[in-house]
């Protein structure tokens, strides 16, 4: 199956408001495709339903040839935890256990904890030496690969990341995108939501949101990178 | 490392690296704790120290001649005294009943081994001493007051053996007996003063007994000995029985209420830690959820949490609730309290009970923490 993901007329409303309205979307797989938007675009919503932790109330989501959008919470919850790996802006790190302990609590909801191997997720983002570190003993841009290290663990089908590195400085949001490119180039899929251009323009495709609606669907312009 | 591990460290490093969240909830286990062992034994404890209370009224059980028998025959007392639990028997004096004449009226002479007599009726005051030889009696006040006698004066007692002349005999008064009942009326001397003036040794109209039991055991015994032996007709005082068991059941019922009310009260406080610590975590439920933690997993990481802190809180509660019960028993019966091993374990079973229950809102609203609005802060 070529896509990963596929979205057919999907809408999200919350009592009056229509946070998306009939998006039909394709993802393939091994596509690394940033989801842009401004505040109350629909971006977040768009990545709660692609990401299993909300239902749409109208159209269809396939998720690696399931149909995802009318599932019950305890078949989303199984999804999740086995096709996606979540990264988060807030990083969203279990402060009283160290980074080497925050990844094995994903390989411990999924299947079994194994310190090796998540010594090996760590050693992969730049954290070896900071396995027996507490999240509040890490920087920003640490905490984030931490959160990517946690996403990884898994081997997950679908990699979502929401505004990865909107509380990071340059360098560590240089560090950051350097391991999506690694990923990407090991065959990934990846979908960033952002609003910052400069996030975006290093995926291979761009999808714009305005007001719930799908504005934009193409490739950046490369020559905003340079 | 296996799920087990993982889950014992998670609930271990939760607590311990939060402890001063759980503090409210933990000190309330403990208080918890400390009332139901420190209640409990005193609960437990109660009947013993009341029993003690209550033998100071006096004998519970008396046993007389059944049928047509004029007196208690040697061999069936012994046959009784067997029958009564050696442990619980706190003294048995056999009584007998003769009239004497002091100035040629009669009186009622009781004949009684006097150590005996002050184990089974610590109720009854002397002004002067105890008798502490043959030509020694205790004197009644009734007889005391007409008679104008008091400790230390000469009394001299008639008798009139059922066959042979009268024999006369001066006692000292070595005592005046006040009871406020019938034997302010009598004369009370050792047995074997009776014994030389009237003959018939070892004869006993009637037994008092004494026994640091229940009404119910004694009831049970008393029925025993009416089976067993035939010649005793054993007679349990049921004012004395019955006021210790009205007594006993007050003071049960009023300590069940108090650890009732304080478990109610550590329920809440429970219930209300757990809740803000649940608050408190959202975020981290929501995450755990979005990282694909089934409910059931989210409970049982709360429970167990919830399970660790009962124990912990038994345990240090077991210790102040040792102190506590001590506390309580000197003040009130000023004697130490024993403490049963089981109660450890009720204490265990009951703070798990109450931690687990308390927790069971907070955790259930844990359990139904949507990730996506928890993560978002909402």
């Amino acid at each position: 199956m070529k896509n990963i993901l596929e979205l057919h007329d999907v809408s999200m409303v919350y009592g009056s408001v229509t946070a998306l309205r009939n998006i039909t979307l394709s993802i393939r797989r091994g596509e690394w495709t940033a989801i842009m938007g401004s505040s109350g675009s629909g971006k977040t919503t768009l990545m709660n339903i692609v990401g299993c932790m909300n239902k749409p109330t109208h159209g269809t989501v396939i998720l690696d040839g399931e149909k995802i959008s009318r599932l019950n919470t305890k078949d989303l919850t199984a999804i999740r935890r086995d096709k996606i790996g979540l990264i988060f802006q807030e990083f969203h790190l279990i402060s009283y256990l160290t980074a080497v302990e925050n990844v094995m609590i994903a390989q411990y909801y999924h299947s079994m904890a194994d310190e090796e191997e998540a010594l090996q997720a760590l050693e992969r983002v730049g954290l070896g030496h900071r396995a027996g570190h507490l999240p509040r003993q890490l920087s920003g841009g640490e905490q984030q690969r931490l959160c990517i290290a946690r996403a990884l663990i898994n081997h997950p089908k679908l990699i979502l990341a929401d505004e990865p590195t909107g509380n990071l400085d340059e360098s560590n949001q240089a560090a950051v995108l350097d391991i999506f490119h690694q990923l990407h180039g090991e065959g990934s899929t990846i979908i960033v939501v952002t609003h910052s251009p400069e996030v975006a323009e290093h995926a291979e495709r761009i999808v714009q949101l305005e007001f719930g609606r799908m504005v934009r669907d193409g490739a950046p312009a490369r020559s905003m990178v340079a | 490392m296996n799920r087990k591990t993982m889950y014992a460290k998670m609930v271990f490093y939760s607590m311990l690296r939060r402890r001063s969240r759980l503090a409210l909830a933990l000190t309330a286990v403990i208080i918890g704790a400390t009332v139901v062992l420190g209640m409990g034994a005193v609960y437990f404890d109660i009947p013993r120290q009341m029993g003690r209370e209550f033998r100071s009224y006096g004998a519970n059980l008396v046993l007389v001649p059944s049928g047509d028998n004029a007196v208690l025959s040697p061999g069936e007392l012994r046959q009784a005294e067997e029958l009564l639990p050696k442990d619980k028997l706190v003294g048995m004096a056999p009584l007998r009943y003769e009239t004497l004449y002091y100035n040629k009226q009669g009186l009622t002479a009781v004949g009684v081994d006097m150590d005996a007599a002050r184990k089974t009726g610590p109720y009854r005051q002397v002004h002067g001493t105890w008798p502490a030889a043959d030509n020694q009696v205790l004197v009644g006040t009734d007889i005391a007051e007409n008679a104008r006698l008091y400790a230390g004066t000469s009394i001299v007692l008639e008798a009139v053996p059922p066959r042979g002349r009268r024999i006369k005999k001066e006692f000292t008064v070595s005592g005046i007996l006040r009871t406020g009942g019938p034997e302010d009326a009598f004369v009370l001397m050792p047995a074997r003063a009776l014994e030389a003036l009237l003959g018939s040794p070892g004869r006993a109209d009637a037994v008092e007994v004494s026994l640091a039991a229940e009404s119910g055991e004694i009831t049970r015994l008393a029925e025993q000995i009416r089976k067993e032996v035939p010649g005793i007709a054993p007679r349990p005082v049921k004012r004395i029985m019955h006021s210790e068991a009205t007594v006993l059941n007050k003071l049960q019922v009023l300590v069940c209420l108090v650890t009732a009310v304080v478990l109610l009260l550590t329920m809440v406080c429970v219930g209300t830690g757990m809740m803000t610590v649940v608050m408190e975590r959202r975020k981290e439920i929501g995450l755990k959820k979005a990282l694909g933690a089934e409910n059931r997993s989210i409970i049982g990481e709360f429970a167990g949490e919830g399970a660790v802190l009962a124990c912990a809180g038994a345990l240090l509660g077991s210790c102040t609730g040792y102190v506590f019960a001590q506390v309580v028993s000197m003040s009130v019966f000023g004697r130490e309290v024993s403490l049963p091993v089981f109660l450890v374990g009720l204490t265990l079973c009951a703070s798990l009970l109450v931690t687990l229950a308390a927790s069971f809102f907070p955790v259930s609203r844990a359990a139904e923490v949507e990730p996506a609005t928890a993560l978002r802060g909402e």
